[in-house]
């Protein structure tokens, strides 16, 4: 491994990961969300080192234009302290070692192919699209269903009653 | 001859590469894509400076008036002017406010735009940023935009701010559906997301005279109006310009910048309105290909900006001649009308695409989208209820 390919993972990776840690420590929950952002678009910029260029794009899609917004207002219209600090919440870490300790164990017990890292064919849209109208239609039809019962559910919860 | 003069600058960007044959590959790279960088960066700042004395000189000629005539040549060196005011004046930042996002905001509201200007073919060979999946590049960038918004109304610590982010945020999140379910139908004739191919697959002329442009098609026109109005509501433009809505909220979430940073703003507002021009021209209107076959002598890169200034010129036209609508006539076109519209176009694709005759598929997509905005008209206009407005807060 030379030095100029590690050196975009190093970047990605630190932008990355002081972006979730602000998100996880910073006292004010407007600056955490933002700070979350940046965690976002640093998993999106790890997709597209990976040539998933279409995650990629969908990752910014979905939790930066989607996500986020949804994270602002709803803080926004729940809390009335939204600019002041907060505290810090330390009976999460524990639980946050737990979850990566856990995860770490799985990831090492996993056997990964190895030698194969990077000879995957590119994931091309159309091969996403077609993979999609064939070999998982029925899944995809299902998830189409689930998420219009939601939508129908949410218009019906802030409908107005009429009198 | 001709073609030298259509890739001139394909072939100047060649001639300075060749200099850097010495270098390693990694260096060639970087350069060249720092030139791509640098040319789109300043084609658009310059049209962005023609573009705010041009804006002022039209609206004055729809109004009746001069409009800026007073610094050099009938007023063109007026953006000079402009800038230089807006280096040298003081930047106000209010105390309440929060530093660091106050200062972040117009960064953040810049740089989608300019990266949104990467995707687009300008002219033959002259994509700044090709990758394949182009349009969803687009909208993945063009999204980061409602959250640029966010953080400089909330950070402003002023009602105004903060009605004007809401108000944006609102009408932005509702008309980004229309906007990419018009894409929808281009992409599916043109089978791929690339910009570039999507151009190509425009290519070609009917009797050497008619151009073969999604336009032209009757799925084509009605979704280039829809993608059109989509478009004025993305950039903020009138009759879509509440967020701003200087009547009102005075500046909406730019009220607490000053000096060069409310200059920031006003450069995304105008650069996000060429990137969306600029791809309205690539989708529908047949990017850099010229309008007939004889005409084609003309240089691609010419064509496309003239595409590009017809739109500019449309979006200043409506602007002096449109007044503003309310938040709900724009929510409500939205959703009822805007959204039920563009999924008719895709249905009008599909049957262009699957009918094998020309004609009857032309009949057939034409017949979903009138029976779709006759229906939809009749719908709504049963459902509309003229009455006398009551208010609940005012007399």
């Amino acid at each position: 491994m030379n030095l100029l390919s590690i050196l975009p993972f190093a970047v990605i990776a630190a932008i990355t990961l002081a972006g979730a840690l602000a998100a996880a420590a910073l006292p004010n929950l407007v600056h955490a969300a933002l700070s979350l952002v940046l965690a976002f678009l640093g998993v999106a910029a790890f997709f597209f080192l990976l040539g998933a260029e279409f995650i990629g794009l969908v990752q910014v899609i979905v939790y930066v234009g989607a996500v986020a917004v949804l994270i602002v207002f709803t803080i926004l219209l729940t809390r009335s302290d939204s600019g002041r600090p907060g505290y810090m919440n330390w009976g999460g870490v524990p639980v946050a070692l737990a979850v990566l300790a856990g995860l770490l164990w799985a990831l090492s017990r996993t056997a990964l192919p190895a030698g194969q890292a990077g000879a995957a064919a590119p994931l091309t849209v159309l091969g996403i699209g077609q993979t999609l109208m064939n070999q998982y239609v029925w899944p995809l039809q299902a998830v189409g269903v689930v998420l219009t019962a939601a939508l129908v559910g949410a218009v019906v919860l802030v409908m107005e009653e009429k009198r | 001859m001709i073609d030298a003069a259509d890739q001139i600058f394909v072939i100047a960007k060649r001639l300075l590469l060749s200099l850097l044959m010495w270098a390693p590959d990694w260096v060639v790279q970087v350069v060249s894509s720092l030139m791509n960088v640098a040319a789109v960066l300043g084609v658009f700042l310059v049209l962005f400076a023609l573009i705010s004395v041009f804006e002022r000189k039209i609206l004055g000629r729809i109004q009746n008036r001069y409009g800026p005539n007073r610094v050099g040549p009938f007023g063109l060196l007026q953006p000079v002017a402009d800038g230089i005011k807006m280096l040298i004046k003081e930047d106000i930042v209010p105390r309440g406010a929060d530093k660091a996002v106050h200062f972040l905001a117009p960064v953040a509201m810049v740089a989608p735009a300019i990266l949104a200007l990467g995707v687009i073919p300008y002219g033959r060979n002259m994509t700044a940023f090709s990758i394949d999946a182009g349009i969803l590049f687009f909208f993945a960038v063009g999204s980061a935009t409602e959250l640029a918004v966010f953080m400089a109304g909330w950070s402003s610590n002023n009602k105004y701010s903060m009605l004007g982010a809401m108000r944006a945020i609102a009408q932005m999140v509702s008309y980004e559906l229309p906007l990419i379910i018009t894409v929808l139908p281009v992409v599916m004739i043109a089978g791929s997301l690339s910009p570039d191919q999507i151009v190509a697959a425009q290519n070609g002329y009917l009797f050497g005279l008619v151009p073969k442009w999604f336009v032209l098609t009757p799925w084509g026109a009605v979704a280039f109006i829809l993608f059109f109005t989509a478009s004025l509501v993305e950039s903020n433009r009138t009759p879509f310009d509440l967020p701003e809505g200087e009547s009102e909220l005075v500046a909406g979430h730019m009220t607490e910048y000053s000096g060069f940073k409310y200059a920031t703003f006003f450069m995304a507002e105008y650069f996000g309105m060429f990137a969306v021009s600029g791809l309205a021209v690539t989708l529908f209107l047949g990017g850099w290909h010229a309008p007939a076959a004889f005409l084609q002598f003309i240089p691609s890169w010419i064509w496309f900006f003239l595409k590009l200034s017809v739109l500019l010129f449309t979006f200043i036209w409506i602007r002096g001649t449109l007044p503003r609508v309310r938040i709900d006539q724009v929510m409500k076109l939205a959703w009822t009308f805007m959204l039920p519209m563009a999924f008719s176009c895709l249905l009008a694709a599909a049957a262009w695409h699957y009918i094998s005759s020309a004609a009857l598929g032309w009949f057939s997509s034409l017949l979903i989208v009138g029976i779709a905005y006759a229906g939809l008209s009749k719908i709504l206009e049963a459902r509309k209820h003229l009455s006398v407005r009551t208010y609940q807060f005012a007399e």
